[in-house]
């Protein structure tokens, strides 16, 4: 008999739900059956409501049960497992599950089927192309293939790619940085840490490109301490890939020399924000720079500096391996190609869905969330993380894209949907986004540092009652000081939950319904 | 009168030969590029609300007053780190922006006591003057959210209180003591709402790392930070610009009076020299001017073990006169002297060694730069042709690598250190000759590329094992020397510091130090672009101080670091006017401007101004007065404003000599070290009291102006004048501006300085003359004063004080950041906090040794004498050597060290002194026979009962 190839996930997502127990029992099983197996422990495949996935590679393709707990295990295996046999965990055809085989898995194409660890696997699942054609290309070719595909910053602000890469290349200066924004801190998102965990080598290709393409030598990845599975795969991946020249000085045998390290943050959210990020790589506190100057200009160590979301890299390397125009044709509008689109909450079918803009933002919680895990009506979604709008269902029509969100007060952040059903009150959520905010302020700016705490305050007045109309008023008033006079998005964008939450529901907080407000 | 106001731009001036146009609320303005709009509106007159900007930090955008609105972009920009485009247009005043700042307004009151009515800041505060800006008119949220009104006080610094209920969170202090200062001793604790201002790791002020330099108090915008001074008294009401009476870096300051009280001194953002920077003496140390010991009243006495008498000017000035006249006529016209303090002004100084050569005839006229820097004097002159350091502080920005040899600018000079320090930080290279680890080594994101911990005495030794590794590896400027210097001069040099005995190698059994890091150093000085030399007394104050000064000069020129901004050899001065001291003449063979009394033409000239005869013979110095008086020759000695019997070395020959004269004359503030062994004492006046100039180090001559009437009657230079009359040398000046009149008119160097001039330019550097109306920054631009730049051969010979048995190890000495020189002045204000006693650093395996542990008393003895003092043990010095500070008479540092001197000025060799430590019960018996005598000679009988 054959070896079989068993597939569990590593992801941390996976293991919170059993997958560390199932392998055991995986492993234990075959053991007592003497039957030779070889488990494989990938990253996800992001349908964490299949987690824990237990695949078995047949010669028909991969077959999955899910979700695997460890006492179906034995079941398992006495229903032919390891030849992908009849059992009622049994998915079929991993890749033919619809909610998967609707995806465009671009960032995400290799997560969930390799061995994030295995360079071999890598490699041939066409890992490193991008790298390899980049070196061929040189710096100038790089950013032109860049700005060809469209790319926006994946972290939340949009930022055209290639115009950020091409301001950093041509920056004076012979000591640049290419520095990585994993910390991923918005309330249910999770694709940096997948990617990480599941697919690290593309990450680094990725930086790896942008080294070349801007002429830095150093590369830092910042990531949450709160990502320790994270960050262990990273490092594991950092040091092979050095090994393997995938960074390193030089890049392979190449004349560009980029070395990327990791730095672990140390729970702040604000700094998720990039000029607060490089004090923090800094060593200082994490504090909110004024900008400009902007870190293409005058970054880390004031010297200029690329600073991108980890999808952001990871969307680069697949332009670079596939074309900038291959990239472009998918999308919507102004946004182009694929994003990896978070579903949590309270949504029947949580996990990353990675599709090109443009889908509704109905279709997405209804029909690829399958509306909310509580069976309940879904009576509002949060997009874009603690300071995204709530969105009613009235504005599930809302095409996924930066300049639709935008433009009804929205915004899509770094991919986050958290879903809320009919027995949400609202008025609290808009006391959170205050306390959120006054939580996670750095104290620099005074609308953030005192309006939060301000925030918190008139909130609770105006849902006790007291002066409903001027309090109303003014919590009006301090969102705009707020939104136009913060420092940067933490105070900047807060107003987006609080307004959303009180003009779309405003009877939470005891208000009459304004018509010509929602 | 009334207050001198500045004008805050709120950001720093950008500089650029690029121009960029723009137009702010429709007024077309050019401003440098990179300039920020904020700076480009203040300079047309726009004012933009702002509480976090201020012109001396660099923009930092937290208080979000400053929004603006820019034509084709979104958003509300900051102006204060929005720099100024081409074409902008740009608006400063619309009903959104009102809005906005109202409403960030509104959230700062909201967290603000509401007590401006008793607030110290009452009439000086930002946010008051900004919430008037904006209209605020109510704060909706009330005032009973959360808030820091319960906040405690710190008041542990002695000078300024922190009161964290009035803290916006601008970090205008954070910012200045990172920017300003370079400490970094604060920081924001806390995040959020919670955010406070924190001294070091959640200190008190006083306990933390803060050195009160007072930039943090200047920079807060409301009452946060605030001296105690203005809370007792109130706000100021005029103010009058001056120039600190302490070291040698010269800040000009603002006198906040009250009437005549003052209120604060506030360094003076156009102050040439400090750029609105300070330190804890010249901001905070000024209260020994109303000290309950200053002498207000003339006072004499028959014997020294008499009591004091206090009597009127007349008879004290009437006691000096005939008794100098009757020492004159008993032991000849040589029997007499005068002493011309580095404290007074220049005026008043060239007042003294003119009364000493017109009025006693003859040239016994010395200073206390005698024990300090007349090795520069000599050294420069000698190589470049002028006795003074050749750069301006400015020049420092220039700098790529600094050389820092015996000096400690950051206790020494600490405003100018603070200047260092920013460059150093912005990435010039370091190198430290050093016996100790002073702080520059290693301070908040700085480190020398070099410490060389050489011992004690060997830097002739070091210093020409610099200058082998450059010649000897050719990494000398050919063409500089070819061009500029002495070429045969240099061939000598070469030939000699080639040789090798001179090596590093050779050398390091001398000087202590590796080869490797002495050719390391070598190489950064030669190479490492603009290399400029700082030091101080840790070169001068040696047997070989003057060949030091020669071995610096010698390395400048060789290396082409001299004549243009960020090189050069720059002497950090000791006092505020050590430097105006040697220039007016008071060395004994010195006219002003360092001509030889010997020169018949320049004797001539004083002469028919003065109408006086001069003696051609210089006089005696310090030393030889005192040695002459032992032998009965030496009788009268007029001391202005130097403390010898504390501050000179070997105390006990010092006094031996005092007390063998007939009339010793005090003139000083206080009863001094000196005046127990005095027969008149004259009440001296502070420079507060009088008008007059000082020269700091980068010889930037400047005002000091009366802010008050002298508390004791009389300005020190009227003083001199009442004695010159006296003696029938009657000399007639209404205002010091006068004298200064006659120094220009006798001192080529000076011709072109008036008072007018001083006024109008803040300060000029000498030499002002026809060539250079404005005066000099920098010396030496196109060739060298003395024509060419000559190299002096630097052969090291070891000093004669060496380590054996008895004395196994060397001590020098030096000073601390809060106290001042003898501490006349430091140690009656409350700087005492920080520095009580002097205590005696010892390395940890001497401790060991002699089982001495910090805190112990310990007895310090050398051949000379001995003196007890506690220890500290540390390893900033290194096994063999110890330090101390000279600012506590109790101390009495100068009885162990010893005469040597150096061999051409006679500068005491401080710095290199063998001793021997071991553990002890307490004071010596000197030291509690001093204390005794010093007391018994201190008994006054006021005026009232002696009449």
């Amino acid at each position: 008999m054959t070896r079989r190839r068993i597939f569990v996930s590593r992801d941390a997502g996976a293991i919170a739900v059993g997958a560390d127990r199932v392998t055991a029992a995986v492993a234990e099983a075959a053991k007592r059956a003497s039957l030779p197996i070889e488990i494989v422990r990938t990253g996800s495949r992001g349908a964490y409501w299949l987690e824990p996935l237990v695949e078995v590679e047949t010669p028909r393709g991969r077959v999955g049960y899910g979700p695997v707990a460890p006492e179906d295990v034995p079941g398992l295996f006495a229903c032919g497992l390891l030849d992908g046999g009849p059992h009622e965990r049994s998915l079929g055809e991993t890749d033919s599950i619809p909610w998967l085989k609707r995806q465009t898995r671009l960032m995400f194409s290799r997560c969930g089927i390799t061995d994030p660890l295995s360079l071999d696997d890598y490699r041939a699942h066409a890992g490193g192309k991008g790298l390899a054609r980049a070196l061929a290309l040189g710096p100038e070719d790089i950013v032109k293939e860049i700005a060809r595909s469209g790319l926006r910053g994946r972290g939340g602000a949009g930022f055209p790619t290639g115009i950020k890469w091409r301001t950093t290349a041509e920056a004076k200066g012979t000591e640049k940085y290419v520095v990585c924004n994993a910390d991923e801190g918005d309330s249910g998102t999770f694709a940096d840490r997948m990617l990480m965990e599941g697919d690290p080598f593309l990450l680094i290709e990725g930086m790896s490109i942008a080294g070349i393409a801007v002429g830095a030598t150093k590369g830092v990845i910042y990531c949450r301490s709160e990502y320790p599975n994270a960050i262990a795969t990273m490092i594991a991946a950092l040091k092979q890939a050095r090994e393997a020249g995938l960074h390193g000085t030089p890049i392979a045998d190449s004349r560009y020399d980029f070395d990327i390290e990791l730095c672990v943050g140390a729970g702040s959210y604000v700094c998720g924000e990039e000029t607060a990020l490089l004090e923090s790589v800094e060593g200082k506190r994490g504090q909110v720079r004024a900008k400009p100057p902007l870190p293409a200009h005058a970054g880390l160590y004031t010297k200029p500096t690329v600073v991108n979301n980890v999808l952001t890299f990871a969307a680069a390397a697949w332009i670079l391996a596939e074309g900038g125009d291959a990239y472009h044709a998918l999308g919507y509008g102004r946004s182009r190609g694929t994003m990896p689109i978070q579903l949590a909450g309270n949504v029947k079918y949580p996990g990353l869905f990675e599709t090109p803009f443009g889908i509704t933002l109905g279709g997405l919680i209804d029909n690829v969330g399958g509306g909310t895990a509580s069976g309940r009506p879904v009576r509002a979604v949060q997009a874009g993380g603690p300071l995204g709008a709530y969105f009613p269902r009235a504005l599930f029509d809302t095409p996924y894209d930066y300049e639709a969100f935008t433009e009804r007060a929205g915004l899509i952040g770094h991919g986050g949907l958290v879903v809320f059903d009919d027995t949400v009150d609202m008025a609290r959520q808009a006391r959170f986004a205050m306390e959120f905010c006054a939580f996670e302020s750095c104290g620099k700016c005074t609308p953030c540092r005192v309006g939060s705490v301000r925030g918190v305050e008139v909130i609770d007045r105006i849902v006790k009652g007291e002066n409903r109309a001027a309090n109303a008023a003014l919590l009006r008033d301090l969102c705009e000081t707020l939104k136009w006079g913060s420092l940067c998005a933490l105070g900047g964008f807060t107003p987006y939950p609080v307004l959303s939450a009180l003009n779309h529901f405003p009877e939470d907080f005891g208000l009459a319904r304004k018509p010509a407000e929602v | 009168m009334a207050l001198v106001e500045e004008t805050d731009l709120g950001t720093p001036a950008r500089r650029s030969e690029e121009v960029v146009s723009l137009t702010i609320d429709g007024r077309r303005t050019r401003v440098p590029v990179g300039t920020s709009i904020m700076r480009a509106a203040r300079l047309i007159g726009t004012e933009i609300p702002k509480l976090c900007a201020t012109e001396s930090l660099e923009a930092f955008g937290s208080c979000r007053m400053c929004l603006v609105e820019i034509e084709g972009r979104p958003g509300t920009p900051a102006s204060c780190h929005t720099p100024v485009g081409e074409g902008m247009i740009v608006r400063t005043q619309t009903e959104r922006l009102a809005r906005l700042r109202r409403g960030v307004m509104e959230l700062y009151i909201s967290d603000h006591p509401l007590d401006c009515l008793t607030c110290a800041a009452n009439g000086d505060c930002e946010l008051q003057d900004m919430a008037g800006a904006v209209g605020l008119r109510e704060v909706r949220y009330g005032y009973a959210g959360e808030n820091h009104f319960a906040d405690k006080k710190d008041e542990s610094n002695p000078y300024f209180t922190y009161d964290p209920a009035k803290c916006i969170v601008c970090s205008r202090c954070v910012r200045a003591c990172d920017e300003v200062q370079g400490t970094l001793a604060l920081t924001i604790e806390g995040r959020g709402f919670g955010s406070r201002v924190s001294p070091s790791a959640h200190e008190t002020f006083f306990d933390s790392e803060c050195v009160s330099c007072g930039a943090c108090v200047q920079a807060c915008p409301t009452a946060t930070l605030i001296e105690k001074s203005v809370i007792d008294i109130g706000q100021p009401e005029h103010s009058v610009i001056t120039t600190c009476a302490y070291c040698g870096v010269g800040c000009t300051f603002k006198a906040e009076m009250r009437g005549d009280t003052v209120v604060r001194m506030v360094p003076y953002k156009d102050g040439n020299a400090n750029h609105g920077h300070s330190c804890v003496k010249g901001r905070f140390a000024w209260g020994y001017t109303t000290h309950r010991e200053r002498i207000l009243h003339p006072m004499i006495r028959e014997r020294i073990a008499d009591p004091w008498r206090e009597v009127s000017w007349e008879e004290a000035i009437g006691r000096v006169a005939s008794e100098f006249k009757r020492l004159q006529k008993e032991h000849g016209p040589r029997a007499v002297g005068g002493i011309t303090s580095s404290r007074c002004t220049d005026e008043e100084t060239f007042l003294m060694q003119k009364l000493v050569r017109a009025g006693f005839g003859n040239n016994n006229v010395d200073t206390c730069a005698r024990v300090c820097h007349s090795p520069t004097g000599y050294g420069l002159k000698t190589t470049f042709g002028t006795s003074a350091g050749t750069q301006d502080f400015d020049s420092v920005e220039h700098s790529d690598v600094m050389v820092v040899i015996g000096a400690n600018p950051t206790d020494g000079h600490p405003v100018f250190a603070s200047r260092m320090k920013r460059r150093l930080r912005q990435g010039a290279k370091l190198i430290v000759i050093d016996p100790r680890r002073i702080d520059l080594v290693r301070t908040p994101h700085i480190e020398a590329a070099y410490h060389l911990p050489l011992k004690p005495g060997t830097n002739v030794a070091m210093l020409t094992a610099l200058a082998h590794v450059i010649v000897s590896e050719g990494l000398f400027n050919e063409e500089f020397v070819r061009t500029r210097c002495d070429v045969a001069a240099f061939g000598e040099w070469a030939a000699f510091v080639r040789e090798p005995r001179n090596s590093p190698e050779a050398m390091e059994a001398v000087t202590g130090v590796p080869a490797q890091d002495v050719r390391g150093a070598a190489h950064l000085y030669a190479t490492g672009g603009n290399a400029a030399y700082y030091y101080g007394l840790g070169i001068t104050e040696h047997s070989q101080g003057s060949t030091a000064v020669m071995a610096i000069a010698n390395l400048a020129m060789a290396t082409g670091n001299i004549g243009r901004p960020g090189v050069g050899v720059n002497p950090l001065r000791g006092q505020n006017n050590v430097q105006g001291s040697c220039d007016m003449g008071s060395f004994p063979h010195e006219l002003s401007g360092y001509r030889h009394i010997s020169d018949a033409a320049t004797r001539a000239l004083f002469e028919a101004d003065w109408r006086v005869e001069l003696d051609s013979e210089p006089g005696l110095r310090i030393s030889n007065m005192l040695d002459q008086a032992l032998l009965g020759r030496f009788t009268g000695l007029y001391v202005q404003g130097e403390d010898i019997a504390q501050s000179d070395p070997d105390t006990q020959h010092v006094i031996e000599g005092l007390k063998a004269m007939e009339c010793v004359v005090v003139q000083d503030l206080f009863l001094c070290e000196t005046a127990h062994y005095a027969h008149v004492f004259l009440p001296g006046s502070t420079f507060l009291e009088k008008d007059g100039t000082f020269i700091n180090a980068e010889r930037r001559i400047q005002r000091v102006r009366k802010v008050m009437e002298p508390r004791n009657g009389m300005a020190d230079w009227e003083v001199t004048l009442a004695i010159a009359k006296a003696l029938g040398y009657p000399m007639h000046y209404d205002h010091p501006s006068q004298i200064m009149d006659e120094i220009a008119r006798l001192t080529p160097t000076f011709a072109g300085v008036t008072y007018e001039k001083l006024d109008a330019l803040g300060s000029i550097q000498w030499p002002c003359n026809e060539n250079a109306p404005e005066g000099t920054p920098v010396m030496h631009m196109n060739g060298f004063v003395r024509g060419l730049g000559n190299f002096v051969i630097t052969e090291y010979v070891a000093t004669d004080e060496r380590t054996g048995p008895r004395f196994p190890l060397l001590l020098t000495t030096g000073r601390i950041l809060t106290q001042y020189n003898v501490g006349a002045q430091t140690r009656r204000t409350k700087n005492v906090l920080w520095h009580e006693e002097d205590r005696l650093e010892i390395h940890p395996h001497d401790a060991d040794q002699r089982g001495i542990r910090t805190g112990d008393w310990i007895k310090l003895e050398s051949r000379s004498g001995a003196t007890s003092l506690r220890a500290t043990v540390t390893d900033r010095v290194a096994p063999g050597v110890v330090y101390t500070t000279f600012h506590h008479p109790g101390t009495q540092a100068n009885v162990v060290t010893t005469d040597y001197a150096d061999w051409a000025t006679s500068c005491p060799e401080y710095k290199v002194t063998a001793v021997q430590v071991s553990p002890s019960n307490g004071p010596t018996e000197w030291q509690l026979h001093y204390e005794a005598e010093s007391a018994a000679t201190q008994h006054i009988v006021p005026l009232a009962a002696a009449e």
